[in-house]
Parts: structure tokens; C-alpha cells; sequence
């Protein structure tokens, strides 16, 4: 009897483990491009440029203070002649003067902070930088929004588009396909100052700034990491001999 | 002759059992000589609760439960967890340990409770380890909850509102049980300074209280082995037992051979993906908590989700009384469950190496269930998943009150009279 129960428990467990792959491929998809994340000083200077350009005068990064940008290779007199516009210290944290409640009146929503914003926009989908890089590029022109601004995979989103000047306009072409689906394929109406190549190397500076400022000490980590995993492996080897040297007169 | 040494060990042993408690339960604890890979948990579960004392102790030095915003419109709290990230030296060395340490702590705790079910730990005469081990993962569980709270990210405020919720579901004293776990009607600045007060000294007081009960009853009967067989059964002319080693120095030697083990993955975690992949540190979290807007799909750690998946399985209100209440009772039971096995289990021997194979499948199913169990938890529900986490609930449950039966049936191996060792 016990065999027939145990063939049906088997059964069982392959049912239960194939279940779910029947049950979880569902739900929305975002495709997101990924983004050429640098580690280059050059790369994140630049970034840091259009940052405090574009972003720093809605967006804070409140986290982060102007003197922590040596750290990508900029003397605080660089930083202080060239991403500084008011009467703020070197030392101080990057804040901006917009108040919070009334940037909600304005936008509907406040401006969130951007210190950590790559590492929010992580998911399932993508990395945060991935998300960025998708994100800058898909503004398009709606007249139906109260900026005149709408985004792909952020819609109906309160920023309109800061980068505009540089990208040029998009416009959306929307096609339905026969499952009812809806996809839209942006093109570009009215060039920028840039063409297609540098708005994109410059988003994707920007977007690396972004990661680099979400954990400015990421790449020391790894590398610290490196030192610790050596020295570990080191150790095991001589643990296991000291294990191995006790343990050979148990029998 | 005697050295100085040896002198002033005289001297506390005079007024101090400084030997005897070293002899007790080190030098002249015996412990079996076969334990395998599965018996290096124990120690690690001690190791990492020692890294999670340290490394807390000196967040508690640079961090604030405070709700409050600061100059910036951001919570206290949330800022000063970004502080010790940035710009306390080292800070985010010890954040990381501490925050991939909970996780090691659950993925190891896991460990060494499936240990326990594979080779019949819980048996007598261990029954009494094997409850205050459950206490342990008990009090774990809220020590691991309240912590959650205090980055005061999004997932922190979120995950604590639903799971703070939950109690007002219990008929008659739900809705002021809530109110004086929360300490107000919504999750707040009373809330995050209660959470923080039992998260570093409440819960790790009485954390630690168990571990030594645990370790007490442990070394009063003797530990387990894979073939679950008793060694005392088997003694030499001394009284020692055949199949014993002292713990020190054979144990201790291989145990640090299995922290330095153990240290390579939880490093490879903490210097390379200490947000393990969003399971660890949720990406929502690094989101200040904003008690306006609620994110489209709250889960849990994923420590917790197995349970979460239980709970939120429960969807058939009862006797008048509310499905989420039943859900939580279930969640309830599910973990209080785990303190019967000692009187579920009949099966003749201890080890899974001697039962048979009617075990070996239900064991099977149960831990297919609870993987699946765990992975529905971190899922948004859908009828289909809903469904799935009924089944394995079921399956769950059944494993536990099933088991007077099943392991009556099962066709068990004699087992030996001495411990197998190669």
C-alpha cells in the first residue's frame, strides 16, 4: 500500500512544483533599456554638471553634501567655481529652496529627492539606472497634460521635461495591436542642440552620476570586499588543516 | 610547582566555578563524532547573533527614532540611517552586517531547524530544547519585525501598518490591542520609538535568556546525531561515551573552520550584494515613509513571507468572525505548530537515514510547499496564487497533524546500535 501512496505523493510534489510557473507568468512588463552605467571621473564630472544644471534647482539631494563630489575627482575650488550658483558652503548638503508643500501646489507632487533615487527605482524589471536612462529618454510632447509633457513608462508624470532644450521634442505614435494592447513608438519632431548619440552619452553620464551619488562608496566596497574574500579563503585553508590535524586520531 | 597562572585559576575556582563550567560544557561535554554539515548551524546562529549585537550597539550610537522631519522634509529616522551610510566612518560596513545579518540569521536559523526535522531532534529526551528553540524563532520573528521599522523607509512603514492592522482583527480586544502596540492610530513617532526600544533591549534580552536555556537543556541530555542514537547507551569503562568527543577541542576546532566558511558567503553578501537583489533591502525602502501614500503591493521580508502567505490564504470568514482574523490565526499556528513535533512525531526511529520512504515523500512535499509558500508571499495575489498558497497551506498543515499516522505507517530500517562513522 505504502509504494501507491508514496507514487501519488510524487505526483503530487511534481504538480506542486510546476504549479506556480502556470500561475506566476502574469502581470504588467516594463521594458527598460539598459543603461551604460561609467565609473569614469570624466563621465560622472559631466554628470555632476548636468545635475546640478537641470535637476538641483526642483530636486534636492539631501543626502549628499557639494564637498562629497572629490570623491569623482574635483578640488573644492572646481566644485565651488563651477556646480555652485548661490551662497551655499562647500561642506553644506545639497539642498534646494523649494518648499515641499508648495512644489505639491505646483506640480502635484513634490519633487522627490534624487540622492537615492537609483536605488528606489530598482525592480524586478531593471536596475535603478536602467529605469533612469529608459525614463529620460521617453519624454514626448502631449498637449493634454498641463506641462506639455508626457512619458512613456512614467505616465501622466508631474516633471515636465527638463532636458528638453538638449533632446528636442518627441511625439508619440500610439498603435493598437489585436489583443487590445496599446504601444507607443516615439519619434523626434523637432531636434535638440544634441543629436540622438550625445543626448544619450549625456543622459547616460547623468544616470551614472545618479548611481554613483545613491553609494558613493560602492566601488571601495568592492574593493575592500576583494581584500576580505582573499584573506578569508587564506583562512579557511588553514582552519581546515587545523580541523584536519585534530580530528585524524577519531576514528 | 605551580605557575601564576595556575595560581590565580585556584583562586576564582575558590569563589568562581570558572573549570568546572569550562569542563561542563566544553573540554568534557560530549558530543557525537559523526555529526555531519547540518551540525555547523547551531554555532553559526550563536556567531551571528553576536555580529548582530555588536554591529547594533554601534548603530544605536548614531542612530535616531524620530519621525519628525527635518530641514530637508525628510524623517529624522530615514536621514540618519543615509547618515551612517555616508558619512559615519565605517558606517556603512556595519549597517550592511547588520542589515544582511538579519537575513543570514533567518537563512541560518532555517538551516538548523530543518536539521532538527531531518534527523528527529526534537525527540525525547529533547523536547525542551526544541521549545525553547521555537521561542527563539518567535521571539526572532518580532525582533526581526520591529527592526524592520526603524530605517522608516516606505516597506518599513507600510509592512508594519498591515502587519499592526492584523491584531484589530482579533474579536472584542483587537481594535486597543492595536492602539497600544501602535501607540496611536496610525503608525508613528510613538510607534517607531516603542519598536525601538524593544528592538535593542526587550527582545534581545529575552533572545538571549533562551539561546542559554537552549543551551543548557542542550548540554544536560546531549546532543543529537545523525543516526539518532543515543551515545550514552554505549559507555566505556570510564563512563564516557564510546561514540563521545570532547567538544573542545574537536568541535571547536571544526565549528571555526565553519564560521570561516560561513563568513565567505555572508562577506560575498555584504561587500558585493548587500541588497541581495532587493530581498535583503527592499528597493521601496530607500523611499522615506510618507504615511499619504500607500505603494501598489506591500510585502514582507521574505523571512517572513511563508507565514504572510498563510495568512493572507485565509479567506473564509467563520462563526461571524472576520476572514483576516482566521487568517491570522492561522499565521499564529503555523509557527506554534512547529513546538508539537516532539509529540506528532510515532515514528519507531529518529533519523530520517532509518525511516522510510512514505516520510522521505512527505517531507518532500512539505518543503516544495513551503518554498512555494514563501514565494507567493513576496507576490502580489491573484484567484490563481491565492489558490496555489490554499494548497500548500494545506499541505503545510497537513504535514504536522498528519503526522501521528503517516509515521505509525512508515516502513522504518532498524537502527544501529552505535553511531556510523567513515
Amino acid at each position: 500500500m505504502s509504494i501507491r501512496v508514496i507514487k501519488t505523493l510524487k505526483r503530487l510534489a511534481a504538480v506542486v512544483l510546476f504549479a506556480p510557473a502556470i500561475v506566476l507568468a502574469s502581470g504588467a512588463e516594463l521594458h527598460l533599456d539598459k543603461a551604460p552605467v561609467s565609473t569614469e571621473p570624466a563621465a560622472l564630472q559631466n554628470g555632476a554638471k548636468v545635475f546640478v544644471n537641470y535637476c538641483l534647482n526642483c530636486h534636492s539631494a539631501s543626502f549628499a553634501r557639494y564637498n562629497t563630489l572629490q570623491q569623482i575627482g574635483l578640488d573644492e575650488q572646481q566644485i565651488r567655481d563651477n556646480l555652485m550658483f548661490t551662497g551655499e558652503r562647500v561642506g553644506d548638503l545639497m539642498r534646494v529652496a523649494m518648499k515641499p508643500a508648495e512644489s505639491k501646489t505646483w506640480f502635484g507632487a513634490t519633487p522627490p529627492d534624487l540622492t537615492l533615487i537609483a536605488r528606489q527605482r530598482a525592480s524586478e524589471f531593471g536596475s535603478g539606472a536602467d529605469w533612469l536612462y529608459t525614463y529620460l529618454r521617453q519624454f514626448y510632447r502631449d498637449p493634454a497634460r498641463p506641462t506639455g509633457w508626457n512619458n512613456v513608462i512614467f505616465a501622466n508624470v508631474g516633471m515636465p521635461h527638463a532636458l528638453w532644450q538638449l533632446q528636442g521634442e518627441q511625439i508619440a505614435k500610439v498603435s493598437e495591436h489585436e489583443d487590445g494592447t496599446k504601444s507607443i513608438e516615439l519619434e523626434l519632431a523637432k531636434p535638440g542642440k544634441m543629436s540622438v548619440e550625445e543626448y544619450d552619452k549625456t543622459v547616460a553620464d547623468l544616470v551614472s552620476f545618479l548611481v554613483w551619488m545613491g553609494e558613493p562608496v560602492a566601488e571601495k566596497r568592492k574593493t575592500i570586499g576583494i581584500v576580505v574574500l582573499i584573506f578569508l579563503a587564506g583562512l579557511f585553508v588553514l582552519s581546515y588543516a587545523l580541523k584536519k590535524n585534530y580530528w585524524k586520531d577519531i576514528h | 610547582m605551580t605557575t601564576k597562572s595556575q595560581e590565580l585559576v585556584h583562586w576564582i575556582d575558590a569563589r568562581f566555578p570558572l573549570t568546572s563550567t569550562w569542563k561542563a560544557h566544553l573540554s568534557e561535554y560530549y558530543a557525537p563524532k559523526n555529526f555531519n554539515f547540518w551540525y555547523f548551524f547551531g554555532s553559526l546562529a550563536l556567531l551571528v547573533l553576536v555580529i548582530q549585537i555588536v554591529t547594533g550597539i554601534f548603530l544605536v550610537m548614531h542612530y535616531k527614532p524620530d519621525a519628525a522631519l527635518n530641514a530637508s522634509g525628510v524623517p529624522v529616522a530615514f536621514a540618519s540611517v543615509e547618515y551612517i551610510m555616508r558619512e559615519v566612518p565605517g558606517g556603512w560596513l556595519i549597517r550592511y552586517l547588520h542589515s544582511t545579518g538579519a537575513s543570514a540569521f533567518f537563512i541560518v536559523v532555517y538551516l538548523h531547524m530543518f536539521r532538527g526535522l531531518l534527523y528527529g531532534s526534537y525527540r525525547k529526551p529533547r523536547e525542551l530544547i526544541w521549545i525553547f528553540g521555537t521561542l527563539i524563532f518567535l521571539a526572532l520573528m518580532a525582533e526581526a519585525f520591529m527592526g524592520y521599522l526603524l530605517p522608516w523607509g516606505q516597506m518599513s512603514f507600510w509592512g508594519a501598518q498591515v502587519i499592526v492592522n492584523l491584531f484589530s482583527a482579533i474579536p472584542v480586544i483587537g481594535p486597543d490591542l492595536s492602539l497600544i502596540i501602535r501607540g496611536d492610530f496610525v503608525v508613528s513617532d510613538a510607534t517607531l520609538n516603542r519598536f525601538f526600544s524593544f528592538h535593542v533591549i526587550a527582545v534581545p534580552l529575552v533572545l538571549i535568556g533562551l539561546v542559554v536555556a537552549h543551551i543548557v537543556a542542550l548540554h544536560e541530555v546531549g546532543s543529537n546525531n545523525p543516526d539518532g542514537v543515543e551515545i550514552k547507551k554505549k559507555k566505556d569503562a570510564n563512563g564516557l561515551p564510546l561514540d563521545g568527543i570532547p567538544f573542545h577541542p574537536y568541535y571547536t576546532v571544526k565549528d571555526i573552520a565553519g564560521v570561516v566558511g560561513f563568513l565567505i558567503f555572508f562577506s560575498a553578501i555584504v561587500f558585493f550584494a548587500p541588497e541581495g537583489g532587493g530581498y535583503f533591502l527592499e528597493y521601496n525602502n530607500f523611499i522615506p515613509a510618507d504615511p499619504l501614500k500607500t505603494p501598489p503591493h506591500i510585502a514582507p521580508v521574505w523571512y517572513f513571507t511563508p507565514f504572510y502567505s498563510i495568512l493572507r490564504a485565509v479567506t473564509y470568514p467563520l462563526f461571524g468572525v472576520d476572514a483576516k482574523f482566521w487568517g491570522v490565526v492561522a499565521m499564529g499556528a503555523s509557527v506554534v505548530i512547529i513546538a508539537f513535533l516532539p509529540w506528532l512525531d510515532r515514528s519507531p526511529v529518529k533519523s530520517i537515514r532509518y525511516k522510510g520512504g512514505l516520510f522521505k515523500a512527505i517531507l518532500a512535499v512539505f518543503l516544495v510547499a513551503f518554498f512555494i509558500l514563501g514565494y507567493l508571499g513576496v507576490l502580489p495575489p491573484t484567484p490563481g496564487r491565492t489558490l496555489l498558497a490554499q494548497i500548500c497551506s494545506v499541505l503545510y498543515f497537513g504535514f504536522f497533524l498528519l503526522m501521528p499516522w503517516y509515521s505509525k505507517l512508515d516502513k522504518c530500517k532498524p537502527e544501529p546500535e552505535r553511531v556510523t562513522f567513515k
